[in-house]
């Protein structure tokens, strides 16, 4: 067996065993049921959740804060840091205030946007757009100041505007850094979506979760769980499709 | 194409001078340029390296202000650009293909794409290119990417060709290879080239008139015409005994001044 298919092939058992070892454990009652419930059993409350719409339903409510949250972070967050890759004086003027507000953490502010933005669906869609900002102007201005220079003489030799410099060298040339903070920014709009909607709201994967909690139901708890793990996956392998589109230029490595 | 020297000169160069301030210092760069290059003419520079021949290049092609002197180029067309560049090493942009660098000066300018394809066309097609319009530059040898890189600057049409050192990355086969298709996309479309290079034999070969520029700061220490007519056979050229002459004349007026670069290089290293 050639390397590559004998690292796959572990890399497809190893999680197998650990669900199977899981549920036989469970099953002699060497783990407690009532916090770690089989994965049987987890799969058939699986089932309930989707045939009763519920977790559809939760899915679908996270899955649309986390689309606005990206959009209202990300796109800000690009044009921000592109324009402070290419200008001094903007870098000058926002970089002092991006390192201080950078490292507070995200989860310490939700007080702070409850109490400006409600307890409605504006708080959580900052709470995304918060987690996405920060690595995506990050990334774009990084992205941008290590373009090199050369192609900023070849734009202005060959007569390009500003708005031509940055569609067709700043953008591109920053676009696989950018990738790389989008990728970052939406894992963590994961995270905090979660933790946002723990606190006061009426749906989502984060609700589900902590309402299990409250009225001890663990089964749906690890549904919950699992649905963030697969959605975190699948954003994953989508946006490694993505990048393959649109960076045909970038050789794999 | 012969140069036209009766003619007013295309590029005129007044006292050109350059210095650079740091912090702590000062470099001058570039002493007191004087020189009318005619349309038509390949005016080629050679100098040891840090004479200042990329900075003028760059001045020229405006990309950089001079602290003194100035910059005069005469235009037949007020819709032609003034000049376009051909650069040292890599400047071709990795994320655009080979089709969409060659047209980049003729998209910021705004032409129709009909034309643009179809000039664009036209010189991948002399440049041997068509087959690889698609691919991007990764996918392209060191000689395939210098092409491209002429290819972009004709396709904008210049009343003015600036070349900084274009090929001095290639292997001695692709650039003899390179100068023979300089050398005939000039014949079919003549162009004053103004280009810069540390290469004897490449200056010999391709220019019609050379200067030769002294150490730092750099000025003109030799103006040299060259007999061979254009157009010229690159290989044939070699034999001629003018060929030999011409090469041990610039080279004596250069080693002078690399040796005053190399002594001035170690006395900054003894002064650390």
């Amino acid at each position: 067996m050639s390397g590559p298919t004998r690292d796959r092939l572990i890399s497809v058992v190893s999680p197998v065993l650990l669900v199977v070892a899981w549920e036989l454990t469970v099953r002699t009652h060497v783990l407690d049921a009532r916090f770690f419930p089989a994965p049987s059993a987890i799969f058939v409350q699986a089932g309930k959740l989707i045939r009763s719409g519920e977790l559809g339903d939760n899915t679908f409510a996270s899955l649309t804060r986390l689309a606005l949250g990206v959009l209202v972070g990300g796109v800000p967050a690009l044009l921000l840091g592109i324009a402070m890759g290419l200008y001094r004086p903007v870098r000058a003027a926002l970089e002092p205030i991006i390192a201080a507000t950078y490292p507070i953490p995200k989860s310490a502010i939700l007080p702070l946007i409850l109490l400006v933005f409600g307890l409605g669906e504006a708080s959580k869609i900052v709470m995304v757009a918060l987690g996405m900002f920060y690595p995506v102007l990050i990334n774009s201005m990084a992205g941008v100041m290590q373009i090199d220079r050369i192609y900023l003489d070849v734009g202005r030799n060959f007569g390009a505007s500003r708005w031509q410099v940055f569609r067709t060298i700043a953008l591109p040339g920053a676009l696989p850094s950018i990738m790389a903070g989008v990728k970052l920014g939406v894992g963590m709009g994961l995270i905090l979506i979660a933790i946002a909607e723990m606190v006061g709201a009426q749906s989502g994967l984060g609700y589900m979760i902590w309402n299990a909690w409250q009225i001890l139901i663990v089964e749906t708890m690890y549904v919950g769980l699992c649905a963030i793990a697969v959605l975190g996956f699948a954003f994953n392998l989508i946006l490694h499709e993505i990048e393959r589109w649109i960076l045909p230029w970038k050789v794999e490595r | 194409m012969p140069a036209d020297r009766t003619q007013p000169a295309q590029i005129r160069l007044r006292g050109l001078g350059k210095i650079f301030r740091a912090p702590r210092a000062q470099l001058s760069a570039l002493g007191d340029i004087s020189v009318d290059i005619a349309a038509g003419e390949l005016f080629m520079i050679v100098g040891p390296s840090g004479c200042g021949k990329t900075t003028l290049l760059r001045i020229v092609a405006g990309l950089e202000t001079p602290t003194t002197g100035e910059v005069q180029i005469r235009r037949s067309d007020h819709l032609r650009p003034q000049n376009a560049m051909v650069f040292q090493g890599d400047s071709l942009f990795p994320w655009m293909n080979v089709f969409d660098n060659a047209a980049y000066g003729l998209r910021m300018r705004g032409v129709p794409p009909g034309q643009i394809a179809e000039v664009v066309g036209h010189f991948l097609d002399r440049t041997g290119l068509s087959h690889f319009r698609s691919a991007y530059p990764h996918q392209l040898s060191g000689g395939m990417k210098q092409r491209v890189s002429i290819v972009r600057a004709f396709a904008n049409d210049p009343e003015v060709l600036l070349m900084d050192e274009p090929f001095s990355a290639l292997d001695e086969q692709n650039r003899t290879i390179l100068h023979e298709e300089l050398l005939r996309i000039l014949d079919e479309t003549p162009k004053t080239v103004l280009f810069i290079t540390h290469s004897v034999d490449e200056a010999v070969t391709l220019g019609d008139r050379i200067m030769v520029m002294t150490a730092q700061p750099g000025r003109a220490k030799a103006i040299i015409d060259v007999p061979f007519p254009r157009p010229r056979d690159v290989l044939q050229l070699r034999v001629q005994p003018a060929y030999g002459e011409l090469v041990y004349q610039i080279w004596s007026h250069l080693r002078e001044e690399v040796h005053a670069a190399r002594e001035r290089e170690l006395g900054r290293a003894a002064a650390l």
